[in-house]
Protein backbone atom coordinates (compact mmCIF):
# COMPACT_ATOMS: atom_id res chain seq x y z
CA UNK A 1 0.00 0.00 0.00
CA UNK A 2 1.24 3.15 -0.73
CA UNK A 3 2.95 5.36 1.43
CA UNK A 4 1.01 8.42 0.92
CA UNK A 5 -1.93 7.42 2.73
CA UNK A 6 -1.24 8.91 5.58
CA UNK A 7 -3.94 9.06 7.94
CA UNK A 8 -6.34 5.67 9.29
CA UNK A 9 -9.02 8.00 7.13
CA UNK A 10 -7.55 8.00 4.28
CA UNK A 11 -6.72 4.25 4.41
CA UNK A 12 -10.41 3.37 4.70
CA UNK A 13 -11.28 6.05 1.97
CA UNK A 14 -8.68 4.02 -0.21
CA UNK A 15 -9.50 0.29 0.56
CA UNK A 16 -13.54 1.39 0.04
CA UNK A 17 -12.74 2.66 -3.22
CA UNK A 18 -11.38 -0.80 -4.44
CA UNK A 19 -13.83 -2.67 -2.60
CA UNK A 20 -16.21 -0.33 -4.71
CA UNK A 21 -14.01 -0.37 -8.06
CA UNK A 22 -13.81 -4.56 -8.48
CA UNK A 23 -17.31 -5.38 -6.83
CA UNK A 24 -16.92 -7.88 -9.42
CA UNK A 25 -14.62 -10.04 -7.51
CA UNK A 26 -17.81 -10.64 -5.23
CA UNK A 27 -15.06 -10.74 -2.39
CA UNK A 28 -17.10 -9.08 0.01
CA UNK A 29 -21.02 -9.74 1.58
CA UNK A 30 -21.43 -6.79 3.82
CA UNK A 31 -19.06 -3.46 4.22
CA UNK A 32 -19.09 -1.32 6.72
CA UNK A 33 -18.55 2.17 5.19
CA UNK A 34 -19.29 4.74 7.58
CA UNK A 35 -18.61 3.01 10.58
CA UNK A 36 -15.43 2.19 9.82
CA UNK A 37 -14.66 5.87 8.21
CA UNK A 38 -15.86 6.52 11.99
CA UNK A 39 -13.32 4.52 13.76
CA UNK A 40 -11.15 5.51 11.88
CA UNK A 41 -11.47 9.13 12.75
CA UNK A 42 -11.33 8.21 16.24
CA UNK A 43 -8.07 6.07 16.17
CA UNK A 44 -6.67 8.79 14.29
CA UNK A 45 -7.31 11.33 16.88
CA UNK A 46 -5.85 8.10 19.40
CA UNK A 47 -2.62 8.19 17.27
CA UNK A 48 -2.23 11.99 17.51
CA UNK A 49 -2.71 11.68 21.81
CA UNK A 50 -0.15 8.66 21.51
CA UNK A 51 -2.93 6.14 22.86
CA UNK A 52 -3.33 4.02 19.84
CA UNK A 53 -3.37 0.27 20.15
CA UNK A 54 -1.03 -2.20 18.61
CA UNK A 55 -2.89 -2.59 15.41
CA UNK A 56 -3.58 1.43 15.34
CA UNK A 57 -5.79 1.65 12.54
CA UNK A 58 -4.89 -1.55 10.90
CA UNK A 59 -7.90 -1.74 8.54
CA UNK A 60 -8.87 -5.27 8.40
CA UNK A 61 -11.74 -7.43 6.72
CA UNK A 62 -13.35 -10.33 8.65
CA UNK A 63 -14.99 -13.70 6.90
CA UNK A 64 -18.78 -14.03 7.60
CA UNK A 65 -18.02 -17.04 9.68
CA UNK A 66 -17.03 -14.94 12.87
CA UNK A 67 -19.65 -13.15 14.85
CA UNK A 68 -19.88 -9.62 15.18
CA UNK A 69 -22.11 -7.64 17.30
CA UNK A 70 -24.94 -6.47 15.80
CA UNK A 71 -24.12 -7.43 12.15
CA UNK A 72 -25.17 -10.05 9.78
CA UNK A 73 -23.58 -13.44 10.49
CA UNK A 74 -24.17 -15.43 6.91
CA UNK A 75 -21.74 -18.34 6.61
CA UNK A 76 -22.37 -17.82 3.09
CA UNK A 77 -25.63 -19.61 3.51
CA UNK A 78 -29.48 -18.78 2.68
CA UNK A 79 -30.07 -20.60 6.05
CA UNK A 80 -28.56 -17.70 8.01
CA UNK A 81 -29.53 -14.83 5.11
CA UNK A 82 -30.96 -12.74 8.24
CA UNK A 83 -29.40 -13.91 10.92
CA UNK A 84 -27.67 -11.33 13.42
CA UNK A 85 -24.67 -12.19 15.89
CA UNK A 86 -25.86 -11.42 19.33
CA UNK A 87 -22.27 -11.04 20.74
CA UNK A 88 -18.80 -10.49 19.47
CA UNK A 89 -16.50 -13.50 18.87
CA UNK A 90 -13.41 -13.57 21.17
CA UNK A 91 -11.09 -12.21 18.15
CA UNK A 92 -12.81 -9.29 16.94
CA UNK A 93 -12.88 -8.04 20.93
CA UNK A 94 -9.55 -8.38 20.64
CA UNK A 95 -8.87 -6.68 17.57
CA UNK A 96 -11.20 -3.67 18.69
CA UNK A 97 -9.15 -3.33 21.50
CA UNK A 98 -5.81 -3.41 19.76
CA UNK A 99 -7.60 -0.37 17.00
CA UNK A 100 -7.71 -2.44 14.29
CA UNK A 101 -10.80 -1.06 11.43
CA UNK A 102 -12.97 -3.47 10.61
CA UNK A 103 -14.23 -2.60 6.74
CA UNK A 104 -16.57 -5.46 6.21
CA UNK A 105 -16.92 -9.39 5.84
CA UNK A 106 -15.97 -11.59 3.71
CA UNK A 107 -17.76 -13.99 1.15
CA UNK A 108 -16.93 -17.92 1.60
CA UNK A 109 -18.05 -21.32 0.74
CA UNK A 110 -21.07 -22.09 2.55
CA UNK A 111 -20.09 -23.09 6.07
CA UNK A 112 -16.72 -23.30 5.01
CA UNK A 113 -17.18 -26.15 2.60
CA UNK A 114 -14.94 -25.93 -0.28
CA UNK A 115 -11.45 -25.25 -2.09
CA UNK A 116 -12.81 -23.03 -4.90
CA UNK A 117 -15.32 -20.70 -3.03
CA UNK A 118 -17.63 -21.61 -5.66
CA UNK A 119 -20.11 -23.19 -3.40
CA UNK A 120 -21.46 -19.63 -1.64
CA UNK A 121 -25.02 -19.11 -1.86
CA UNK A 122 -24.03 -15.65 -2.45
CA UNK A 123 -21.91 -16.54 -5.75
CA UNK A 124 -18.13 -17.23 -6.46
CA UNK A 125 -15.88 -15.14 -5.47
CA UNK A 126 -13.20 -14.36 -8.71
CA UNK A 127 -9.71 -14.44 -8.44
CA UNK A 128 -8.25 -10.92 -8.93
CA UNK A 129 -5.06 -11.92 -11.02
CA UNK A 130 -7.15 -13.99 -13.79
CA UNK A 131 -11.08 -13.25 -12.86
CA UNK A 132 -11.82 -16.59 -14.81
CA UNK A 133 -10.22 -18.32 -12.14
CA UNK A 134 -10.79 -19.14 -8.59
CA UNK A 135 -9.20 -17.62 -5.42
CA UNK A 136 -9.66 -20.80 -4.17
CA UNK A 137 -11.62 -21.79 -0.58
CA UNK A 138 -13.04 -21.79 1.73
CA UNK A 139 -11.54 -18.10 2.75
CA UNK A 140 -11.53 -17.31 -0.60
CA UNK A 141 -12.97 -13.72 -0.51
CA UNK A 142 -10.69 -13.08 2.86
CA UNK A 143 -7.59 -14.08 0.27
CA UNK A 144 -8.97 -11.76 -2.37
CA UNK A 145 -9.43 -8.71 0.13
CA UNK A 146 -5.96 -8.78 0.70
CA UNK A 147 -4.53 -10.04 -2.77
CA UNK A 148 -6.92 -6.92 -4.33
CA UNK A 149 -6.02 -4.56 -1.36
CA UNK A 150 -9.28 -3.93 -0.38
CA UNK A 151 -8.01 -4.19 3.29
CA UNK A 152 -4.60 -4.20 4.98
CA UNK A 153 -5.67 -7.85 6.51
CA UNK A 154 -8.19 -9.84 7.32
CA UNK A 155 -8.83 -13.20 9.02
CA UNK A 156 -9.87 -16.45 7.57
CA UNK A 157 -10.60 -19.75 9.04
CA UNK A 158 -8.35 -23.07 8.17
CA UNK A 159 -10.45 -26.78 8.76
CA UNK A 160 -8.47 -28.93 6.03
CA UNK A 161 -6.66 -25.70 4.61
CA UNK A 162 -9.20 -22.96 3.70
CA UNK A 163 -7.02 -20.25 4.59
CA UNK A 164 -3.43 -21.61 3.45
CA UNK A 165 -4.75 -23.18 -0.20
CA UNK A 166 -6.58 -19.36 -1.03
CA UNK A 167 -3.18 -17.72 0.45
CA UNK A 168 -1.19 -19.43 -2.07
CA UNK A 169 -3.64 -19.26 -5.27
CA UNK A 170 -3.71 -15.56 -4.72
CA UNK A 171 -0.34 -14.91 -3.90
CA UNK A 172 -0.73 -13.60 0.05
CA UNK A 173 0.65 -14.66 3.12
CA UNK A 174 -1.96 -17.02 5.21
CA UNK A 175 -1.36 -18.50 8.39
CA UNK A 176 -3.22 -21.30 10.19
CA UNK A 177 -2.39 -21.33 13.98
CA UNK A 178 -1.52 -24.47 15.97
CA UNK A 179 -4.92 -26.25 17.02
CA UNK A 180 -6.15 -24.23 20.18
CA UNK A 181 -3.82 -21.04 19.73
CA UNK A 182 -6.48 -18.93 18.82
CA UNK A 183 -10.19 -18.97 20.51
CA UNK A 184 -12.68 -20.22 18.54
CA UNK A 185 -15.46 -18.33 20.74
CA UNK A 186 -17.71 -17.15 18.08
CA UNK A 187 -16.82 -19.18 15.45
CA UNK A 188 -19.10 -20.57 13.65
CA UNK A 189 -18.62 -24.25 13.63
CA UNK A 190 -17.72 -26.84 10.63
CA UNK A 191 -15.51 -29.34 12.03
CA UNK A 192 -14.90 -28.86 15.83
CA UNK A 193 -11.04 -30.73 16.11
CA UNK A 194 -10.15 -28.98 12.90
CA UNK A 195 -11.21 -25.77 12.73
CA UNK A 196 -8.74 -22.54 13.35
CA UNK A 197 -8.99 -18.69 12.86
CA UNK A 198 -5.78 -17.49 11.37
CA UNK A 199 -4.69 -14.22 9.23
CA UNK A 200 -3.97 -13.38 5.84
CA UNK A 201 -1.62 -10.19 4.57
CA UNK A 202 0.81 -9.03 1.99
CA UNK A 203 3.85 -10.17 4.25
CA UNK A 204 5.01 -11.91 7.39
CA UNK A 205 5.59 -9.18 9.86
CA UNK A 206 1.06 -8.42 9.64
CA UNK A 207 0.71 -12.06 10.04
CA UNK A 208 2.50 -11.66 13.24
CA UNK A 209 1.36 -8.61 14.70
CA UNK A 210 -2.46 -9.83 14.23
CA UNK A 211 -1.83 -13.20 15.45
CA UNK A 212 -0.05 -11.54 18.72
CA UNK A 213 -3.21 -9.59 18.91
CA UNK A 214 -5.39 -12.72 18.48
CA UNK A 215 -3.44 -15.71 20.41
CA UNK A 216 -3.94 -16.95 23.74
CA UNK A 217 -5.96 -18.63 25.99
CA UNK A 218 -9.70 -17.75 26.69
CA UNK A 219 -12.00 -19.31 29.50
CA UNK A 220 -14.93 -18.92 26.90
CA UNK A 221 -13.52 -22.06 24.85
CA UNK A 222 -12.30 -24.73 26.95
CA UNK A 223 -9.48 -26.00 23.47
CA UNK A 224 -7.73 -22.94 23.77
CA UNK A 225 -4.32 -23.85 25.48
CA UNK A 226 -3.12 -22.26 28.87
CA UNK A 227 0.59 -21.85 26.61
CA UNK A 228 2.42 -18.56 26.91
CA UNK A 229 2.34 -16.58 23.72
CA UNK A 230 5.88 -15.53 22.68
CA UNK A 231 6.95 -12.51 20.94
CA UNK A 232 6.65 -12.93 17.11
CA UNK A 233 8.16 -9.78 15.59
CA UNK A 234 11.08 -10.52 17.64
CA UNK A 235 11.74 -13.45 16.73
CA UNK A 236 12.07 -12.39 12.78
CA UNK A 237 15.61 -12.09 13.13
CA UNK A 238 15.84 -12.28 9.09
CA UNK A 239 18.54 -15.35 9.88
CA UNK A 240 18.07 -18.97 8.97
CA UNK A 241 21.37 -20.32 9.52
CA UNK A 242 21.46 -23.72 11.70
CA UNK A 243 17.81 -24.49 11.04
CA UNK A 244 16.99 -27.97 10.33
CA UNK A 245 14.34 -27.79 7.28
CA UNK A 246 12.86 -31.12 6.52
CA UNK A 247 11.64 -31.86 2.83
CA UNK A 248 8.60 -34.58 2.77
CA UNK A 249 9.37 -36.78 0.21
CA UNK A 250 5.99 -37.81 -0.56
CA UNK A 251 4.96 -34.53 -1.01
CA UNK A 252 7.31 -33.82 -4.33
CA UNK A 253 6.14 -36.51 -6.38
CA UNK A 254 4.47 -36.80 -9.72
CA UNK A 255 0.98 -35.19 -8.99
CA UNK A 256 2.82 -31.84 -8.66
CA UNK A 257 2.72 -29.37 -11.28
CA UNK A 258 6.24 -28.46 -12.25
CA UNK A 259 6.47 -24.87 -12.38
CA UNK A 260 5.12 -24.94 -9.08
CA UNK A 261 8.00 -27.52 -8.28
CA UNK A 262 10.51 -25.42 -10.00
CA UNK A 263 9.45 -22.31 -7.63
CA UNK A 264 9.45 -24.28 -4.62
CA UNK A 265 12.91 -25.77 -5.74
CA UNK A 266 14.60 -22.33 -5.88
CA UNK A 267 13.55 -21.11 -2.87
CA UNK A 268 15.08 -24.04 -0.86
CA UNK A 269 18.41 -23.26 -2.87
CA UNK A 270 18.14 -19.55 -1.06
CA UNK A 271 17.65 -21.12 2.25
CA UNK A 272 20.64 -23.35 1.87
CA UNK A 273 22.86 -20.97 0.72
CA UNK A 274 21.93 -19.27 3.83
CA UNK A 275 22.97 -21.84 6.30
CA UNK A 276 20.02 -23.72 6.54
CA UNK A 277 20.00 -27.23 6.77
CA UNK A 278 18.12 -29.29 4.22
CA UNK A 279 16.62 -33.23 5.03
CA UNK A 280 14.78 -34.99 2.96
CA UNK A 281 12.10 -36.73 5.40
CA UNK A 282 9.22 -39.28 5.63
CA UNK A 283 5.57 -38.97 6.40
CA UNK A 284 4.76 -42.35 5.18
CA UNK A 285 0.77 -41.92 5.18
CA UNK A 286 0.28 -39.03 3.20
CA UNK A 287 -1.87 -41.07 1.37
CA UNK A 288 -4.60 -41.73 3.85
CA UNK A 289 -5.02 -37.78 5.10
CA UNK A 290 -7.59 -37.09 2.02
CA UNK A 291 -9.66 -40.22 3.11
CA UNK A 292 -9.06 -39.67 6.85
CA UNK A 293 -9.66 -35.66 6.67
CA UNK A 294 -13.34 -36.83 4.50
CA UNK A 295 -14.76 -39.10 7.23
CA UNK A 296 -13.98 -37.04 10.50
CA UNK A 297 -14.85 -33.55 9.59
CA UNK A 298 -18.03 -34.26 7.50
CA UNK A 299 -19.07 -36.74 10.35
CA UNK A 300 -17.98 -33.61 12.88
CA UNK A 301 -19.88 -31.36 10.49
CA UNK A 302 -23.29 -33.53 10.50
CA UNK A 303 -23.47 -33.08 14.21
CA UNK A 304 -22.90 -29.42 14.27
CA UNK A 305 -25.53 -28.23 11.70
CA UNK A 306 -27.77 -30.86 13.30
CA UNK A 307 -28.80 -26.94 15.13
CA UNK A 308 -29.92 -25.29 12.20
CA UNK A 309 -33.49 -26.93 12.22
CA UNK A 310 -36.04 -23.28 11.52
CA UNK A 311 -36.74 -23.33 15.15
CA UNK A 312 -34.72 -20.57 17.30
CA UNK A 313 -32.91 -18.83 14.59
CA UNK A 314 -32.33 -18.40 10.75
CA UNK A 315 -35.02 -19.70 7.86
CA UNK A 316 -37.86 -21.23 8.88
CA UNK A 317 -39.77 -22.76 5.74
CA UNK A 318 -43.31 -21.33 5.17
CA UNK A 319 -46.45 -23.00 5.32
CA UNK A 320 -45.12 -26.44 7.65
CA UNK A 321 -47.97 -28.56 9.21
CA UNK A 322 -45.27 -30.77 11.22
CA UNK A 323 -42.33 -30.42 13.88
CA UNK A 324 -40.39 -32.74 12.18
CA UNK A 325 -41.79 -31.33 8.40
CA UNK A 326 -40.19 -28.15 9.54
CA UNK A 327 -36.83 -29.55 10.39
CA UNK A 328 -36.45 -31.08 6.93
CA UNK A 329 -38.07 -28.91 4.91
CA UNK A 330 -36.16 -25.96 6.57
CA UNK A 331 -32.76 -27.63 6.10
CA UNK A 332 -33.31 -28.75 2.70
CA UNK A 333 -34.88 -25.57 1.20
CA UNK A 334 -31.59 -23.67 1.85
CA UNK A 335 -28.53 -25.56 2.06
CA UNK A 336 -26.82 -26.07 -0.82
CA UNK A 337 -25.50 -29.00 -2.73
CA UNK A 338 -22.05 -29.32 -1.04
CA UNK A 339 -23.59 -28.67 2.33
CA UNK A 340 -25.86 -31.56 2.03
CA UNK A 341 -23.35 -33.85 0.72
CA UNK A 342 -21.06 -33.26 3.36
CA UNK A 343 -24.16 -33.93 6.09
CA UNK A 344 -24.93 -37.18 4.17
CA UNK A 345 -21.59 -38.34 4.16
CA UNK A 346 -21.06 -37.58 8.05
CA UNK A 347 -24.60 -39.21 9.00
CA UNK A 348 -23.53 -42.75 6.92
CA UNK A 349 -20.00 -42.46 8.55
CA UNK A 350 -21.39 -41.97 12.08
CA UNK A 351 -24.24 -44.34 11.54
CA UNK A 352 -25.28 -47.61 13.19
CA UNK A 353 -22.94 -50.49 11.77
CA UNK A 354 -20.68 -48.19 10.41
CA UNK A 355 -19.56 -46.46 12.98
CA UNK A 356 -16.39 -48.74 13.59
CA UNK A 357 -15.37 -48.94 9.95
CA UNK A 358 -14.92 -45.87 9.07
CA UNK A 359 -15.16 -43.18 12.04
CA UNK A 360 -13.35 -45.28 14.43
CA UNK A 361 -10.79 -46.22 11.84
CA UNK A 362 -10.26 -42.70 10.41
CA UNK A 363 -9.83 -41.58 14.24
CA UNK A 364 -6.97 -44.36 15.06
CA UNK A 365 -5.11 -43.27 11.39
CA UNK A 366 -5.53 -39.42 12.54
CA UNK A 367 -2.94 -40.59 15.34
CA UNK A 368 -0.71 -41.92 12.97
CA UNK A 369 -0.54 -39.29 10.59
CA UNK A 370 0.08 -36.92 13.65
CA UNK A 371 2.99 -39.31 14.94
CA UNK A 372 4.22 -39.31 11.58
CA UNK A 373 4.98 -35.78 12.12
CA UNK A 374 6.29 -35.55 15.52
CA UNK A 375 8.59 -38.31 14.71
CA UNK A 376 9.77 -36.25 11.82
CA UNK A 377 9.96 -33.49 14.50
CA UNK A 378 12.70 -35.06 16.34
CA UNK A 379 14.59 -34.56 13.12
CA UNK A 380 13.68 -30.91 11.78
CA UNK A 381 12.92 -27.20 13.04
CA UNK A 382 10.05 -26.96 10.18
CA UNK A 383 8.16 -28.73 7.39
CA UNK A 384 8.82 -27.34 3.71
CA UNK A 385 6.04 -27.95 0.91
CA UNK A 386 4.17 -26.39 -1.56
CA UNK A 387 0.54 -25.04 -1.07
CA UNK A 388 -0.84 -26.88 -3.79
CA UNK A 389 -0.55 -29.28 -6.50
CA UNK A 390 -1.10 -26.48 -9.14
CA UNK A 391 -1.68 -22.73 -9.29
CA UNK A 392 -5.47 -21.45 -9.19
CA UNK A 393 -7.78 -23.77 -11.69
CA UNK A 394 -10.39 -22.57 -13.88
CA UNK A 395 -13.93 -21.55 -12.52
CA UNK A 396 -16.12 -24.63 -13.10
CA UNK A 397 -13.20 -26.84 -13.46
CA UNK A 398 -13.69 -29.02 -10.79
CA UNK A 399 -17.64 -28.45 -9.49
CA UNK A 400 -19.38 -31.76 -10.96
CA UNK A 401 -16.35 -33.75 -9.46
CA UNK A 402 -16.16 -33.24 -5.79
CA UNK A 403 -13.63 -36.15 -5.34
CA UNK A 404 -11.13 -33.72 -7.46
CA UNK A 405 -11.89 -31.04 -5.62
CA UNK A 406 -11.12 -33.08 -2.44
CA UNK A 407 -8.00 -33.72 -3.35
CA UNK A 408 -6.97 -29.85 -3.76
CA UNK A 409 -5.93 -30.00 -0.74
CA UNK A 410 -3.87 -32.70 -0.46
CA UNK A 411 -0.87 -30.64 0.81
CA UNK A 412 -2.89 -28.62 3.43
CA UNK A 413 -5.47 -31.49 5.36
CA UNK A 414 -2.66 -32.66 7.38
CA UNK A 415 -1.97 -29.81 9.25
CA UNK A 416 -5.40 -29.84 10.35
CA UNK A 417 -5.14 -33.39 11.31
CA UNK A 418 -2.16 -32.96 13.30
CA UNK A 419 -3.11 -30.06 14.68
CA UNK A 420 0.29 -28.05 13.88
CA UNK A 421 0.99 -24.80 12.22
CA UNK A 422 1.02 -24.07 8.67
CA UNK A 423 2.17 -21.65 6.85
CA UNK A 424 1.79 -19.92 3.13
CA UNK A 425 3.53 -17.56 1.46
CA UNK A 426 4.17 -16.31 -2.04
CA UNK A 427 7.31 -17.66 -3.75
CA UNK A 428 6.83 -16.85 -7.62
CA UNK A 429 4.56 -17.27 -10.57
CA UNK A 430 3.67 -19.34 -13.16
CA UNK A 431 3.81 -18.98 -16.72
CA UNK A 432 0.05 -17.29 -16.70
CA UNK A 433 1.25 -15.18 -14.19
CA UNK A 434 -0.54 -17.14 -11.35
CA UNK A 435 1.07 -17.00 -8.03
CA UNK A 436 2.79 -19.61 -6.23
CA UNK A 437 3.07 -20.80 -2.61
CA UNK A 438 5.48 -21.94 -0.18
CA UNK A 439 4.02 -23.99 2.82
CA UNK A 440 5.88 -24.14 5.88
CA UNK A 441 4.70 -26.62 9.12
CA UNK A 442 6.02 -26.47 12.15
CA UNK A 443 5.83 -28.05 15.85
CA UNK A 444 2.80 -27.57 17.69
CA UNK A 445 2.91 -23.88 19.36
CA UNK A 446 5.95 -22.95 16.81
CA UNK A 447 4.55 -20.24 14.74
CA UNK A 448 7.21 -17.95 15.97
CA UNK A 449 10.14 -20.36 13.06
CA UNK A 450 7.37 -20.43 10.63
CA UNK A 451 7.13 -16.47 10.70
CA UNK A 452 10.91 -16.45 11.05
CA UNK A 453 11.76 -18.56 7.95
CA UNK A 454 8.86 -16.80 5.82
CA UNK A 455 9.87 -12.99 6.97
CA UNK A 456 13.29 -14.16 5.75
CA UNK A 457 12.27 -15.73 2.37
CA UNK A 458 9.85 -12.49 1.96
CA UNK A 459 13.25 -10.18 2.43
CA UNK A 460 15.59 -12.22 0.16
CA UNK B 1 -18.71 -50.49 0.49
CA UNK B 2 -20.58 -48.26 -1.58
CA UNK B 3 -24.31 -46.86 -1.00
CA UNK B 4 -27.83 -47.61 -2.90
CA UNK B 5 -30.58 -45.36 -3.56
CA UNK B 6 -32.43 -47.17 -0.43
CA UNK B 7 -29.40 -46.55 1.49
CA UNK B 8 -29.54 -42.50 0.33
CA UNK B 9 -32.81 -42.53 1.39
CA UNK B 10 -32.20 -43.82 4.71
CA UNK B 11 -29.56 -41.49 5.63
CA UNK B 12 -31.56 -38.61 4.40
CA UNK B 13 -33.95 -39.08 6.67
CA UNK B 14 -31.81 -39.40 10.18
CA UNK B 15 -30.04 -36.25 8.27
CA UNK B 16 -33.72 -34.65 7.74
CA UNK B 17 -33.02 -33.67 4.40
CA UNK B 18 -35.04 -34.79 1.18
CA UNK B 19 -33.58 -34.65 -2.20
CA UNK B 20 -35.60 -34.97 -5.97
CA UNK B 21 -35.24 -38.25 -7.25
CA UNK B 22 -32.07 -36.59 -9.73
CA UNK B 23 -30.14 -35.47 -6.95
CA UNK B 24 -31.03 -39.30 -5.14
CA UNK B 25 -28.82 -40.62 -8.09
CA UNK B 26 -26.21 -38.15 -8.16
CA UNK B 27 -25.26 -38.24 -4.49
CA UNK B 28 -25.53 -42.45 -4.91
CA UNK B 29 -22.95 -41.63 -7.66
CA UNK B 30 -20.92 -38.65 -5.34
CA UNK B 31 -20.97 -41.17 -1.95
CA UNK B 32 -19.29 -43.52 -4.20
CA UNK B 33 -16.73 -42.14 -5.29
CA UNK B 34 -15.76 -40.69 -1.92
CA UNK B 35 -16.34 -44.09 -0.31
CA UNK B 36 -14.32 -45.47 -2.81
CA UNK B 37 -11.23 -43.31 -2.09
CA UNK B 38 -11.84 -43.39 1.45
CA UNK B 39 -11.63 -47.69 1.33
CA UNK B 40 -7.71 -46.55 1.01
CA UNK B 41 -8.00 -46.76 4.98
CA UNK B 42 -8.45 -50.65 5.13
CA UNK B 43 -4.54 -50.90 3.60
CA UNK B 44 -3.31 -50.11 7.16
CA UNK B 45 -3.35 -52.33 10.45
CA UNK B 46 -4.56 -50.19 12.97
CA UNK B 47 -5.23 -53.06 15.51
CA UNK B 48 -3.37 -51.21 17.68
CA UNK B 49 -3.72 -47.78 17.64
CA UNK B 50 -5.52 -45.37 19.83
CA UNK B 51 -8.37 -43.56 18.44
CA UNK B 52 -7.26 -39.18 18.42
CA UNK B 53 -9.62 -36.95 19.05
CA UNK B 54 -7.91 -34.56 20.53
CA UNK B 55 -4.65 -32.93 18.72
CA UNK B 56 -3.50 -31.04 21.73
CA UNK B 57 -3.13 -32.49 25.04
CA UNK B 58 -6.76 -30.65 27.14
CA UNK B 59 -7.59 -30.76 30.53
CA UNK B 60 -10.25 -30.29 31.96
CA UNK B 61 -11.62 -27.02 32.49
CA UNK B 62 -13.37 -26.29 36.06
CA UNK B 63 -14.50 -23.01 37.28
CA UNK B 64 -16.49 -21.75 40.26
CA UNK B 65 -20.20 -22.04 40.44
CA UNK B 66 -20.77 -18.55 40.01
CA UNK B 67 -23.82 -16.57 38.79
CA UNK B 68 -22.73 -15.10 35.41
CA UNK B 69 -25.04 -12.80 33.51
CA UNK B 70 -26.31 -14.36 30.47
CA UNK B 71 -28.17 -13.43 27.43
CA UNK B 72 -31.99 -11.65 27.94
CA UNK B 73 -34.52 -13.34 27.13
CA UNK B 74 -35.54 -10.66 24.31
CA UNK B 75 -32.05 -10.57 22.68
CA UNK B 76 -32.00 -14.86 22.62
CA UNK B 77 -35.79 -14.19 21.08
CA UNK B 78 -33.93 -11.99 18.24
CA UNK B 79 -33.63 -14.69 15.63
CA UNK B 80 -36.24 -16.42 16.11
CA UNK B 81 -38.81 -17.58 13.13
CA UNK B 82 -42.11 -17.24 15.12
CA UNK B 83 -42.14 -16.16 18.80
CA UNK B 84 -44.80 -16.18 21.76
CA UNK B 85 -44.13 -14.16 25.28
CA UNK B 86 -40.77 -15.38 25.81
CA UNK B 87 -40.87 -18.68 24.12
CA UNK B 88 -39.56 -19.84 20.29
CA UNK B 89 -42.64 -21.25 18.66
CA UNK B 90 -42.73 -23.85 16.69
CA UNK B 91 -45.96 -26.49 14.89
CA UNK B 92 -47.65 -28.21 17.36
CA UNK B 93 -45.96 -31.41 18.32
CA UNK B 94 -48.31 -33.42 19.91
CA UNK B 95 -51.72 -34.35 18.42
Amino acid sequence: MSSTLETCEQKVHHHLSIIQKRKNLNAFLHTFEEEALQQARSIDKKIQEGKAGSLSGMVIAIKDVIAMKGKLLTCGSKILQNFESLYDATVIEKLRNADAIFIGKTNMDEFAMGSSNENSAYGSVKNPIDEARVPGGSSGGSAVAVAADMAATSLGTDTGGSIRQPAGLCGVAGLKPTYGRVSRYGLVAYASSFDQIGPFAKNCKDIARVLQVIAGHDEKDSTSAKIPVPNYLSAMNRNVKGLKIGLPKEYFNDALNSEVKNAIEKSIETLKQNGAEIIWVSLPHSDYTIATYYILATAEASSNLARYDGARYGYRSPNVKTLSEMYTKSRSERFGAEVKRRIMLGTYVLSSGYYDAYYKKAQKVRRLIQKDFFDAFEKVDCILTPSSPTTAFKLGEKVEDPMQMYLSDIYTVSANLAGIPGLVIPVGKDSNNLPIGLQLLGKQFDEATLLRIGDFLESV
Amino acid sequence: MSVTLKDVEHIAKLSRLEFSENEKEKLVHNMNDILKHIEKLNELDTTNVEPLSHVIELQNVMREDETKQSLPVEEALKNAPSKEESFFKVPKVIG
